[in-house]
């Protein structure tokens, strides 16, 4: 249904080569023909009968995109490519490839590197490594502290002005606990207009923590993780950002008392937003029943009733975009005993399908707020509403619409297949959604106009 | 009954009564003067410890023993990722060695089930960190039924650091099917937060539970805990839920102590608790020995492997029909050994 006809002329540089996507709908809407030249949208209007009026010039490649339903590039607010220094997990190159394969076509490259990603070195490297793969944009997330340790800023303002121009800062796998340390860097990057992107998990609370705190870890026998070791740092947080007038951002929210604390925060203006991952949507702490550590994340899953009150706040905005946290493990770091296995699941392949299973189907979202949780919000959460870098217009979350980079997605709502980590472009199998029925498949993404992906297969 | 035997929680009413009755027929073997029985021969069990336990390693060796499967002690002490070879790669070793049954003791929890997924033959959970011991509350139910005649309906009450042990919960899930009341006593930082979705109840005070007690079961208490402040310090938890001489006097006449081992004595149990004679600790040692014979039998014995040649004779697969004519009475099996 949605194979490219009309040849494929090499001559031509992709920047100049145009594409007329046909029948595709726009935010799940009504079809309409979208035409793209060289890295911008330039037409967009209904499907008419015959449909024929931005068909112009012989020059352009038409893809039948009928019953497709077009979203803006989906953005990624928190990824692990683990390059540098675990290349055997991922690398910049097949991380990108698997977020080209699950719609994005911008990600955050989360700083939990070895060497971390706190130095301007680091990270104009990460942001290197991406344009040189080309999949989609790496905008890499500059540590808070000095190698994650916790105890001395980072040098924010040198990675604010790289090449890579920083803008969220995050010691994602761990927590910034340190009360006044947290307030320095909220207060500091107020300079560059920078956000900190909090890890929530109180450390003292959560030693040796394995799985949610509760029935199941009690019956396991596992060091709970309870939900107030999340809940207290993010409502110290918001307190903290709103005595130094300042941009939160609370990494994978995952529990029903942490929606109340954003939920209220947000209340009072303060400028507090959220992420919720695919997993903590859709997936429950019944699953480490017979301890397969692909179930062992951090945060953990927790209960059905977290999951309906994530589901909830994503749905009411209170929990502002998803972001996957998608974190590659090799096969080694998984086939073990529990507690002594790597924390982290990879999610960039299967985010849309999870999103469509746990909020489109069950009627929480429709396909435009789709668009606003998972490419909207996140990029003007990352600052990537208004990025230009040297002549190249960077931006992202930007509507269907002419004028805007041609960053899209064409999804098939229509199959439902099982998930199979064999086929993911990742270079880790570590799916929790192995074996799972879910709905939907990214036939076509675009990278300011160019497809990264095609018939659902990374172009090349 | 199950291939394995990993958690109590699996095991059914009829499961748990099975072993109970085997392990009856086979105490009164220990009694004979070759307490031995060719059932297992030509099996192999591997206890694989990857934490010292001189005990249950012990008791499960003679178990094995006295059915006379060949058995492999493998000790391996530390995690198994920090000190080198995965448990996925040693288990593929047991597997290649043709292990018939793998005995398991590990420090984390769950590691049964991961080895379950990687051998064929049968697992035997040992001790898995703060998860289970089933062979344990096996044998404590055996002791609790031989010195009291029942389990419907008993009233026992199980002391201590429930939150870390792996004793406590098995003996809830076991009791449970069993018919008996459980009552967990502990400082409530010892309990689990989600205990009362438990089948038992709760209490934080020790003396007004032993007048409505059968059995009281005193659990190892930790020293480390203290500096984790589960509790102030060893006076203040001594005399909060150790039991002493005097605390002992509030149990009912016909009540029995029971522990684990190993103890701390003068601290969960008083040096004249442990020994006085309602005490059933050594007793509980001896019946381990029966329990985990029963559970090897059960487990093994109705199995064998595809290409392994029936045999006949005398190494002849007991059946539990003859194991009770066996144990019964009938030298004529054990002679030929």
């Amino acid at each position: 249904m949605s194979a490219a006809s009309g040849s494929h002329r090499s001559a031509e540089t992709p920047a100049k080569r145009r594409w007329l996507i046909r029948g595709a709908r726009p935010l799940g809407g009504p079809p309409a023909d979208i035409l793209i030249d060289g890295t911008v949208i330039t037409g967009v209007a209904a499907s008419g009968r015959d449909g024929r009026q931005l068909a112009a010039g012989a020059d352009v490649t038409v893809l039948d995109a009928s019953d497709l339903i077009a979203l803006p590039g989906l953005v990624d607010l928190h990824t692990h490519l683990r390059e540098p220094g675990r290349e055997d997990a991922e690398t910049v190159a097949s991380g990108t490839a698997a977020a080209a394969l699950g719609g994005f076509t911008a990600v955050h490259a989360m700083a939990n590197t070895e060497p971390a990603a706190d130095t301007a070195g680091v990270v104009e490297q990460v942001w290197r490594l991406g344009r040189q793969a080309g999949y989609c944009d790496v905008w890499p997330v500059g540590a808070v502290t000095a190698g994650l340790h916790g105890s001395q800023l980072a040098e924010l303002g040198a990675m604010a002005d790289s090449a890579a121009r920083v803008r969220v800062f995050s010691d994602d796998g761990q927590c910034v606990s340190d009360a006044t340390l947290m307030r320095r860097a909220l207060e500091y990057v107020k300079a560059f207009d920078g956000v900190i992107a909090q890890h929530a998990q109180e450390p003292r609370l959560t030693q040796g923590a394995q799985v949610n705190e509760g029935e199941m870890s009690a019956r396991l026998g596992l060091a709970g993780w309870p939900a107030v070791a999340e809940e207290a740092i993010i409502a110290r947080d918001c307190l903290l950002a709103a005595h130094v007038g300042s941009a939160l951002h609370i990494c994978h929210v995952s529990t029903a008392g942490s929606v109340e604390i954003i939920s209220w925060a947000k209340s009072k203006g303060w400028r507090v937003t959220a992420e919720v991952t695919p997993h903590h949507l859709l997936l429950t702490d019944e699953l480490a029943a017979n301890y397969d550590p692909v179930f062992k994340v951090n945060p953990p899953l927790r209960t059905a009733a977290d999951v309906a009150a994530l589901r909830a706040g994503l749905a009411d905005g209170t929990i502002d975009c998803v972001a996957t946290d998608h974190a590659p493990h090799p096969a080694e770091s998984k086939e073990t005993e529990w507690s002594e296995a790597a924390f982290g699941m990879t999610g960039l392949e299967t985010a849309l399908r999870v999103v469509h299973e746990a909020m489109v189907s069950t009627g929480l979202l429709d396909w435009s707020s789709v668009a606003d949780r998972m490419s909207v919000r996140p990029a003007e959460i990352g600052r990537l509403s208004d990025r230009a870098a040297g002549q190249h217009d960077m931006r992202h979350g930007c509507p269907i619409a002419p004028g805007s980079p041609a960053n899209l997605v064409l999804y098939d709502a229509e199959p439902i297949r099982h998930v199979d980590p064999a086929e993911h472009a990742s270079r880790s199998r570590n799916s929790p959604f192995a074996g799972l029925k879910l709905p939907g498949q990214v036939i076509a993404t675009f990278l300011r106009g160019t497809p990264t992906v095609l018939d659902g297969r990374l172009a090349s | 009954m199950n291939r394995h035997l990993i958690s109590a929680a699996d095991l059914s009413l009829d499961d748990a009564v099975a072993i109970l009755d085997t392990a009856e027929e086979l105490a009164r073997l220990a009694e004979r003067p070759i307490p031995k029985l060719p059932t297992l021969r030509g099996r192999t069990v591997v206890n694989l410890f990857y934490e010292d336990s001189t005990r249950t390693r012990i008791s499960f060796e003679a178990a094995a023993k006295r059915l006379s499967a060949d058995v492999i002690n493998f000790s391996a002490k530390g995690s198994s990722v920090a000190k080198g070879e995965s448990l996925k790669d040693t288990a593929l070793t047991l597997q290649a060695m043709g292990a018939d049954a793998v005995v398991i003791r590990h420090g984390a929890s769950g590691a049964p089930h991961r080895l379950a997924r990687w051998v064929r033959g049968s697992v035997v959970n040992a001790g898995d960190g703060t998860h289970e011991h089933p062979t344990q509350a096996l044998l404590d139910a055996f002791t609790m039924r031989r010195r009291l005649g029942r389990l419907e309906g008993l009233r026992v009450s199980i002391v201590g650091d429930i939150l870390h042990s792996r004793v406590a919960r098995s003996n809830v899930w076991l009791l449970r099917t069993l018919g008996a009341q459980v009552t967990l006593v502990a400082p409530p930082t010892l309990l689990p937060i989600a205990v009362d979705g438990w089948p038992c109840s709760v209490s934080y005070d020790l003396s007004s539970v032993l007048p409505g007690s059968d059995v009281v079961m005193m659990l190892r208490v930790q020293h480390e805990r203290m500096s984790d402040a589960y509790f102030p310090s060893v006076r203040e938890y001594r005399r909060r839920y150790g039991l002493d001489g005097d605390r002992m006097a509030l149990l009912p006449d016909h009540a029995i102590v029971m522990h684990p081992g190993p103890m701390n004595r003068g601290m969960e149990i008083a040096a004249d608790v442990a020994d006085s004679p309602r005490s059933t600790i050594v007793e509980q040692v001896t019946n381990g020995v029966s329990v985990r014979m029963a559970v090897l039998y059960l487990l093994l014995s109705g199995s064998r492997a595809p290409d392994e040649p029936a045999v006949a004779g005398d190494t002849e697969l007991v059946t539990a029909a003859e194991l009770t004519a066996t144990a019964a009475g009938s030298q004529v099996r054990v002679e030929v050994l």
